[in-house]
């Protein structure tokens, strides 16, 4: 079946020329990873904007995560991986040596797969990245934080009169929500989404495009999908990721979401968004 | 065809299969049926050998060489004051090795060197450590035979099942949860204290008293320690002689006359019952404390 990206794609963006000289808060200069001496990913160049929603597609094993934790210095945490190349944010190099990279992460949120609400209650979820790092707030202005920050995750209707219940009592998609929430509250400029969708069901799954949608202007988000409708949906632009013959993740193709889904220029790409392959 | 797919096979390796799973669990039972037999045969020679003479006398008296007087008030109160002092000395320590071997230097070569040599650690006979607690500790640091000298003693002796408890207890707590807060800005410092150890605490406290059980039954370090002395006065400061029960059990039992043997399995009884209020403790508390964190 051959899916009418036409009709979904967003219309905001339509040719990255316009991006020149714009707002990049990330920029990538051949970076690569490599887990044990074994290259995952290389020469990865990308720009990603403040107000938009950049997607990373591509098929499974191909490096996307891999990427998207190099973003914000994940990959320390990562046994034997090793990252070269150069990551700027807002124009500072974010692997260079006086760089902390637990200041980067508070900067640059994640949101993971599978949802991992910590096990504490909802308030005390969303209260926590900001007790970590040091917010001085008192307890009004934190009770209205964790509100602002529910509501933006489009979560606050739902939990509104059991914040003290226990995280795991909520379903997975409020869970994941609340994951949303919790990476919102501590104001970051960057939110990077490790298919966060994946374990959820379609309606849990729509929420939270709608939310990425309603939040997008304020932040840079970097959306990584193997739901290529996922991706024409909700993202503005969208990078297109394959294996080469190593087995090393590439960047393959580049642009404006609404010109990749309707006329890829790579073959490959036209192949993996049609379903032939991947 | 529907009724086709419901009728289960009926050829013979599907029927063996069918009857292995039945069995199967018979035969491991086996195991269960031979350790609850000799905790049976146990109980039930100790019970109906010592079981009428347990009496006030046995606790709160001091050792003597009339076996209807005698108690093991020393033994008892030696016992509670050298495992308890090595238990506040290992407990924290183990909790902290575990926290730097898998939090800190986890997947670093220093690491796996250091994990092996608790393992080997923890194979070591129990005699070894109290003879290099002689050397060092009472003739070394000039310690003597006191109670300060048996509790590092059992202390460095339970060190390594502790601590391999505590590796445990950590490894049980999803990375999921470690990233999430990683993510989120927080120091190594604040993943372990504010997610990683309240959710492994309760763990590591089953390990703890899995450490003190131990310790309470050990009589060979505390024998090179502390000596076969018959003591008639409490331990009442960290440098007094002490004895503990175990030692005491074995002084009994090795005397020729019928009432000494009749004590000494009186004494086991309640060296076990003091070992199942220890657990059953530690059991309580660990119910009480995952109710709070999960």
């Amino acid at each position: 079946m051959e899916i009418d990206y036409k009709k979904v794609v967003s219309k905001d963006v339509t040719d990255l020329g316009l991006f020149k000289d714009s707002d990049v808060v990330i920029k990538t200069e051949d970076l690569y990873v490599s887990y044990r001496d074994k290259l995952a990913i290389d020469r990865i160049n990308l720009e990603f904007y403040k107000g938009y929603i950049t997607a990373i597609i591509g098929p499974s094993g191909c490096g996307k995560s891999t990427l998207l934790r190099s973003l914000n210095r994940m990959n320390d945490l990562i046994q034997g991986a090793k990252v070269g190349g150069k990551v700027y944010f807002n124009g500072v190099d974010i692997y260079s040596k006086e760089i902390d990279p637990v200041f980067i992460r508070s900067r640059i949120g994640m949101v993971f797969q599978r949802p991992n609400p910590f096990p504490f209650s909802v308030f005390e979820n969303v209260a926590f990245g900001l007790r970590v790092n040091g917010f001085k707030l008192t307890k009004e202005e934190l009770r209205a934080r964790v509100k602002d920050s529910l509501e933006k995750a489009a979560l606050w209707d739902e939990v509104k009169d059991r914040l003290d219940a226990h995280a795991y009592s909520l379903s997975g998609g409020q869970q994941q929500r609340l994951c949303i929430a919790r990476a919102i509250a501590i104001e970051p400029e960057v939110i990077l989404l490790d298919e966060p969708t994946v374990s959820l069901d379609p309606l849990s799954t729509a929420k939270i495009e709608e939310l990425l949608r309603s939040i997008k202007n304020d932040y840079t988000i970097i959306l990584v999908t193997h739901n290529m409708l996922q991706a024409a949906r909700v993202s503005d632009i969208t990078a297109v990721m394959m294996p080469d013959e190593n087995m090393v993740g590439r960047i393959i193709e580049y642009g404006a979401t609404s010109e990749i889904f309707t006329k890829p220029k790579d073959k490959r790409t036209e192949d993996y968004i049609s379903g032939r392959i991947g | 065809m529907g009724d086709t797919l419901l009728r289960a096979p009926t050829d013979r390796r599907y029927r063996l299969k069918k009857i292995w799973d039945r069995w199967v669990p018979f035969i491991l039972s086996l195991g269960l049926f031979f350790a609850i037999l000799t905790v049976v045969a146990l109980l039930f020679t100790v019970v109906t050998t010592g079981f009428h003479r347990i009496s006030w006398n046995l606790i709160l008296n001091y050792p003597s060489a009339n076996p209807y007087e005698a108690g093991m008030r020393s033994a008892i109160l030696g016992s509670i004051f050298t495992v308890g002092l090595s238990a506040l000395i290992c407990i924290p320590l183990s909790i902290a090795t575990a926290i730097y071997l898998i939090e800190y230097a986890k997947g670093r070569r220093f690491s796996e060197v250091l994990s092996y040599n608790i393992a080997n650690l923890a194979g070591v006979p129990s005699i070894v450590f109290g003879v290099v607690g002689l050397g060092f500790l009472v003739y070394g640091l000039g310690l003597g035979r006191s109670v300060i000298s048996g509790a590092f003693t059992l202390s460095v002796l339970i060190l390594p099942l502790v601590t391999i408890t505590c590796v445990e207890a950590l490894r049980t707590v999803p990375d999921d949860l470690r990233f999430g807060a990683y993510a989120l800005g927080a120091t190594t410092l604040q993943v372990v204290s504010k997610i990683v150890l309240p959710r492994s605490l309760p763990m590591m406290l089953t390990g703890g008293i899995l450490g003190i059980s131990r310790a309470l039954g050990e009589a060979a370090p505390i024998l090179v320690i502390s000596g076969l002395i018959f003591i008639r006065e409490d331990p009442v400061s960290l440098f007094s002689k002490f004895t503990v029960m175990p030692l005491q059990l074995y002084n009994w039992i090795s005397r020729p006359q019928a009432a000494f043997i009749e004590l000494s399995s009186a004494g086991i009884i309640v060296l076990l019952l003091i070992l199942l209020a220890l657990n059953s403790a530690a059991i309580a508390s660990r119910q009480w404390l995952m109710k709070r964190v999960i």
